[in-house]
């Protein structure tokens, strides 16, 4: 693509040269469309042939060269994935484990970071520091010994052992610290002079308040959870305990060339993060952007 | 957003909650129950995250001077894996292949980033689709995306291939061509995430006040100038952190790869992580692993560093 987003469509063409203000918003916006739609197109028209795939038959799927578009609904691929595979039991363990770490997340990290951003303690700022500074360290670098802790704590194989590492994550610290220093002060220290509790502040009156944020925290973190690969793949060695991404990357090499079954499967995975990320888009973005600006 | 930051600012400057009327001999006890509070809330998540990455590091730093085999401690064996794996061959080509991936992945998708960031920053209509348009690929899990990408570049029955030989061109290898491969897995995945820069741009570009922006219109100074000295200029900061994060992303990459090509054909996507993850979940040699791990991580720490130093004195990141 051109890197001439900004410059090149002239003003259209007719009146005179506006005002200033005017100005600033002069490129035609048909100008935009007609760059941003295909290339949107673009970007989802992967996951149409997903779906597509998934409703074709064996056969002509192994045809080449393949069909575009499907030439009838065929249901067989998704009828053998729950009927045949553990798939239903890895769906159900992914949904345990996500949600597992998101009700966590949200209570722990929000406890954090209001800490962190609102309570003056010893130690605040180099704690906070090395939380932040943790994210620095790549998993691929501890998933070693953290595999021998579990494996010696004897969780190894359990779903105990996807859900431990992620309780509290210093992304989510550092995101609730973020925004609760933005926070009004002025409800807490109502709350406090009529003789609320610290807890009983935090959870009675700061928590409600900061519900959009515990919102894009959810998102953000549910999200993360369901998609990851790594850590399932190394702490899971019996099929039952799968989640659905490690599933799919083992059936995929046992059952090589059943594809009908393996689009039925990315499409079933796909879509409970696709329905998170639509209905929570605008906290999903609010909260990326806000870990960049802080 | 930015209303909110001058409380904060306002809001540092207050003194400590002063945790209950001041008075003399109470104080101290009501100081040190405030402490406790506090850390009853930030303990946790703070034991838990330093807890599950400080003590891994430093095992994993020891393990690297073992023979372990995943199962057992192993014995001590000095520095021997670090000198080993600077005559591993493997080693050394999964380095190439993550600097490959580091130099096509970076430039590629904060381009594209910011060009649609650009298109995307004026009020237009449908915002909401186009964006989420973007964000989907960055959503959708790697793994499901490896799987349906080594579908449509399978050598023999893929789509691209299909349309390919349709339109008369010749059929390619793709993930099966040891040339190809590694360009066609860096293009699946800044398809992967690139929208991620968007969102991250498109923040950054509303910051720029509209002033800026039209007096320099005012001025005269043309789209390909206010782009070069406006623009380039407000979202530096902004792409410094996303080549930073895009360099770990880099790092860190694994999952698009074990559902597309394993590192294969013949190693020629191997990457350092791959690497790791072989060596000590399917080979066993997790000493060696770690040593592999460890030099994996000094070497992004201080890519980190010089970038975070070089780029913001020079200034030359976009």
């Amino acid at each position: 693509m051109t890197a001439a987003p900004v410059t090149t469509a002239p003003p259209p063409a007719g009146p005179a040269p506006a005002p200033a203000a005017r100005r600033a918003g002069r490129r035609r916006p048909s100008a935009r469309h007609l760059a941003l739609a295909p290339l949107s197109l673009l970007m989802v028209l992967p996951f149409l042939y997903m779906l597509g795939a998934s409703v074709m038959t064996r056969a002509q799927l192994n045809r080449f060269p393949p069909p575009l578009v499907p030439p009838g609904v065929d249901l067989t691929g998704y009828r053998e994935l729950l009927a045949d595979s553990e798939f239903p039991r890895w769906f159900l363990n992914s949904v345990v484990v996500s949600l597992a770490i998101v009700a966590s997340q949200v209570v722990l990290c929000s406890m954090a970071g209001y800490a962190f951003a609102r309570l003056r303690f010893a130690g605040r700022r180099v704690t906070l520091a090395l939380v932040i500074a943790t994210t620095l360290i790549p998993f691929q670098l501890t998933v070693i010994p953290t595999f021998l802790i579990f494996n010696e704590l004897h969780l190894i194989n359990t779903l105990g052992a996807l859900i431990a590492p992620q309780l509290a994550s210093a992304l989510g610290v550092y995101l609730m610290t973020s925004f609760f220093q933005n926070f009004p002060r002025e409800l807490e220290e109502a709350a406090r002079i009529d003789g609320c509790s610290r807890w009983g502040v935090f959870f009675r009156v700061v928590l409600p308040v900061a519900r959009p944020a515990l919102a894009a925290l959810a998102v953000i973190t549910f999200i993360y959870a369901w998609n990851d690969l790594f850590w399932p793949m190394v702490a899971i060695s019996s099929k039952e305990n799968y989640t659905v991404q490690a599933g799919l990357a083992t059936f995929q090499g046992q059952h090589r060339a059943d594809w009908p079954q393996i689009m039925a499967g990315t499409v079933l995975t796909t879509v409970p993060v696709l329905i998170v990320f639509l209905v929570g888009q605008r906290r999903f973005v609010q909260a990326l952007a806000g870990a960049v600006k802080g | 957003m930015s209303a909110a930051t001058v409380t904060r600012r306002a809001g540092r400057r207050t003194p400590a909650d002063p945790g209950g009327p001041p008075g003399g001999g109470r104080k101290g006890r009501r100081r040190l129950a405030d402490q406790a509070a506090a850390w009853s809330f930030a303990g946790p998540s703070t034991l838990l995250v330093l807890g599950f990455s400080l003590l891994p590091m430093g095992w994993a730093f020891r393990l690297s001077l073992t023979d372990s085999d995943l199962v057992s401690e192993g014995q001590g064996v000095g520095f021997a894996n670090y000198r080993t794996l600077a005559h591993d061959p493997v080693f050394w080509k999964s380095i190439r292949n993550t600097l490959e991936l580091v130099g096509l992945y970076i430039p590629v998708s904060l381009l594209l980033g910011l060009a649609v960031a650009l298109l995307l920053n004026k009020p237009i209509r449908g915002i909401g689709f186009y964006r989420a348009c973007f964000l989907v690929p960055f959503v959708a899990s790697a793994a499901a995306e490896g799987l349906l990408m080594a579908f449509v570049f399978d050598k023999d029955f893929g789509v691209v291939n299909g349309l390919l030989t349709r339109t008369g061109l010749p059929a390619q290898g793709f993930l099966d061509d040891p040339s190809q491969a590694m360009v066609v897995i860096t293009g699946i995945f800044i398809w992967t995430q690139f929208g991620f820069n968007v969102v991250i741009y498109l923040a950054a570009l509303q910051e720029i006040p509209r002033e800026v922006m039209e007096a320099a219109s005012i001025d005269g100074a043309g789209p390909w100038r206010t782009f070069r000295h406006i623009v380039v200029p407000s979202v530096r900061p902004i792409s410094l952190f996303l080549a930073v994060w895009g360099l770990i992303d880099c790092l860190q990459f694994f999952d698009l790869l074990l559902t597309t090509t394993k590192g294969g054909p013949v190693n020629s996507t191997i990457t350092i992580v791959y690497y790791v993850w072989q060596l000590a979940f399917e080979y066993f040699t997790a000493g060696y692993g770690a040593a592999v791990a460890y030099t994996l991580f000094a070497g992004s720490l201080a890519a980190i560093v010089i970038g975070l130093v070089f780029g913001r004195r020079k200034g030359f990141l976009l």
